[in-house]
Formats: structure tokens, C-alpha cells, sequence
């Protein structure tokens, strides 16, 4: 039991709790503005999640410079690979982000309100 | 000492993604998603990333919450 | 995959920081993939919230923002762009690269707004800028194919001196490029969203 105390596995377990929070937001929230919050803290805590995969115990940040010897740096530094895909997944969760709101606020002009109940046009 | 520090973060972002989603004043929530975006980069510092840092800190919690206010002026002006 | 990667990143690209050095060059395409989709969200947003109906005397009855925050930010606003320049030409020796230049570079257009509300962004110099930006990144993509081994390759510049500002082959080009389409682009959702305040 004492071996789950690790840095790695804490940081998986509150990105995934994030990720199951802003899931069962954007699930059960009737407002529209909440649907979109709840879409954010999803992709942050999947970046936390993706980012804890790359630590390895007692690792540096993987830049080269004085402090790093550069010939044993295999071994001290973390794995820099999950760190440039979360780079990517920021930005495009932003630009996600975005686009979204501009929907509402379209929404928003036709209907005037901020209940998704009342968008009932394509239900049959 | 990095274990108590990440567990101590983990609590304070979980309490306040649980406040985002179910506070009924929309100007507390996104404040609220701004702040876990910043704790967020604290945490991405522990685990020895310091370009995730940087960018969580610069566009999760900095220009995400300015777009959400944005859209909520708007809405807020032409309810009245 | 990551021992690789580590041991020798260094003496294939050059480039001080590791993840400069996976982004663009050992990954290159997923950042082309990446500056596509920024681009399409910037483009879907402008064309969403086109404003047709100026509400003028709106515009001019915007209250005078307060003095503190005007004489603040004529000091910060150089400042903000010239440490999101430096953040995004040192990319390839210390954290940082082109995007997150390019995002500190949009915050300090937000300090622009909010001192001077009806400031008026020239439209013709961003979209000149973010074209010519997105069109330079593909060209070096390509002439990494004809002189170098793949797409995106960065000894198509001589490797210089590990660690000084000039080395890495193309990787400073590259991050200019990208730090000035992303600041762009971000700073056309921006002004999108800001002209929809004074829609009638």
C-alpha cells in the first residue's frame, strides 16, 4: 500500500478525479455557459494526467545546461516526449474553448436564453 | 516534502472544480476554473515540466478566463 | 524512446532544451497539424461574430478609464512585448518557444484594451502577418525535404555552438515564425470578441 504514495501516481489520481468532475459537469449542468466551464476543467486534467506519465523518480526538467551532465543525462532527466504533446493540447483546448463560447453567444441571440432546455428544435 | 505539497494542491483543486460547477453565480465559477488552471501549473512545476508551466499559466488561466468574461458581458448586456 | 531522445538530442539537433528539440523537429508534423487548427478556430470566430451594426453613440459614452491604469500600462506594454520576443527567440535554450511568446504577446494586447477601449487594431497588418507567418513555417517544412533528410529537418542551417543564441540549425527561425502567427491569431479572437461589445 505504502508504494502508491509516489509523486506520479498522486498527480494521475487528481488529473483523473478533474477529468471525471468536468465530464459529470458538462453531463448534468442545464446552463450553457457551465457546459463550457465544465469542458475546460476536462482538459486540464487530462493535460495533468498525460504530464504525470513522463516523470520519473527523482528527475530533473529536461533541459541541457550546466547542471546536467550531458553525457549520463539519460538518467536524469524526465521523459520529454508526453511534455511536447501536452504543449499541443493546451493550445488547441483553447482554441476549443473558444469557438465554443462563439456558438453560445450565436445561440444566445437567436433564443435569448441560457437553458439548454429550451433548444428543442431537433428533437422529434 | 513534494508529496505533502502535491497532496495539499490536489485537495484545494478539487474543492474548487466542485465550487466551478455548482456555484450559482457564473462570475465565482469562472474565477474558480481560472484559479485551477493556476495551481494546475504549480503542479505541472512539481512534476519537473517547465514549458507545460509556462503555457498552462500563460493561456489556461490567463486568456481563458478573459474570453469567458467577454461572452458573459455580452450576455449580460442585452438581458437589460 | 525517451533514453534516446535524451542522450542524443543534443549532437542530432543541437538544441539545449528537449522539448524545443521533440516539438519541432522530431515532431514536426503534429506542429503543423497544431498551427492548422489554430488557424481554423481563428477563422471560424471572426466569421461567426461579424458585426454589422456599429452602435456609435455607445462607443462614445464609454466611461475615460482611470489615470492609474492608463500611465501603467504605457510602461508594461513595451515590456510585455519585448519579454514575449525574448521568450520566443531563446525557445531552443531555455523553457519557453513559440507558443507561449506568442501567448504573452496576446496578454499584453488585453492591457491594450483595457486602457484605451476603443482602440482599432489594423486588420490588413494581422492578416499579413499570420499569412506570411503560416506560409514561411510550410516553406522551410518543404525545404527541409529538398536539403535536408525530411520535413521539418533543422540542419538545413549549420549546427552552430551548443548553447549560444545562433545554433539549432533553423529552430530560431521556426519559433519566430510560430510566436508571431500564434500572437496574431490570438489577438484576432480577441478583437472579434471586443467588436461585439459596440454591436447595436
Amino acid at each position: 500500500m505504502t508504494q502508491y504514495f509516489t509523486l506520479e501516481f498522486i498527480a494521475m489520481f487528481i488529473g483523473f478525479m478533474l477529468l471525471i468532475i468536468g465530464v459529470w459537469g458538462m453531463l448534468t449542468q442545464k446552463n450553457l455557459i457551465k457546459i463550457v466551464i465544465g469542458y475546460s476543467l476536462f482538459t486540464t486534467g487530462l493535460n495533468i494526467a498525460i504530464v504525470s506519465i513522463a516523470y520519473i523518480k527523482n528527475s530533473t526538467a529536461p533541459i541541457l545546461d550546466k547542471a546536467v551532465d550531458r553525457a549520463s543525462a539519460g538518467n536524469l532527466v524526465a521523459d520529454p516526449l508526453p511534455q511536447a504533446l501536452v504543449l499541443t493540447s493546451i493550445v488547441i483546448g483553447l482554441g476549443v474553448t473558444a469557438l465554443m463560447l462563439t456558438y453560445v453567444l450565436r445561440m444566445y441571440k437567436e433564443k435569448k436564453s441560457l437553458d439548454i432546455n429550451s433548444y428543442t428544435d431537433l428533437k422529434w | 516534502m513534494s508529496i505533502v505539497l502535491a497532496i495539499f494542491l490536489g485537495l484545494v483543486i478539487l474543492v474548487l472544480a466542485a465550487v466551478a460547477i455548482y456555484h450559482k453565480n457564473l462570475k465565482v465559477a469562472i474565477i474558480a476554473t481560472g484559479v485551477v488552471g493556476l495551481f494546475a501549473s504549480v503542479l505541472f512545476l512539481l512534476l519537473a515540466a517547465p514549458d507545460v508551466a509556462m503555457t498552462e499559466a500563460s493561456i489556461g488561466s490567463g486568456l481563458s478566463t478573459i474570453i469567458f468574461f467577454y461572452v458573459l458581458n455580452k450576455i449580460r448586456q442585452s438581458n437589460d | 524512446m525517451a533514453r534516446h531522445y535524451a542522450e542524443h538530442g543534443a549532437a542530432e539537433v543541437g538544441a539545449a532544451n528537449l522539448v524545443s528539440a521533440v516539438v519541432v523537429t522530431y515532431r514536426g508534423f503534429d506542429t503543423l497539424g497544431e498551427v492548422t487548427i489554430l488557424f481554423l478556430a481563428a477563422a471560424i470566430v471572426g466569421f461567426f461574430l461579424k458585426v454589422n451594426t456599429r452602435d456609435n453613440e455607445r462607443e462614445a459614452s464609454l466611461r475615460k478609464t482611470s489615470e492609474i491604469l492608463i500611465t501603467a500600462s504605457t510602461l508594461l506594454i513595451p515590456t510585455i512585448f519585448m519579454l514575449g520576443v525574448y521568450i520566443f527567440m531563446n525557445g531552443h535554450l531555455t523553457p519557453g518557444g513559440g507558443f507561449q511568446g506568442g501567448a504573452v504577446i496576446a496578454t499584453g494586447m488585453v492591457l491594450m484594451i483595457m486602457a484605451k477601449p476603443n482602440v482599432k487594431f489594423n486588420h490588413k497588418l494581422l492578416a499579413f502577418l499570420e499569412s506570411v507567418s503560416g506560409v514561411g513555417f510550410v516553406v522551410i517544412g518543404v525545404l527541409g525535404v529538398l536539403l535536408a533528410a525530411g520535413f521539418l529537418d533543422n540542419r538545413i542551417l549549420p549546427l552552430g555552438n551548443f548553447g549560444s543564441l545562433l545554433s539549432a540549425g533553423a529552430i530560431p527561425i521556426i519559433y519566430v515564425l510560430i510566436g508571431l502567427k500564434v500572437g496574431s491569431e490570438l489577438t484576432n479572437i480577441l478583437d472579434s470578441l471586443k467588436e461585439t461589445q459596440n454591436e447595436k
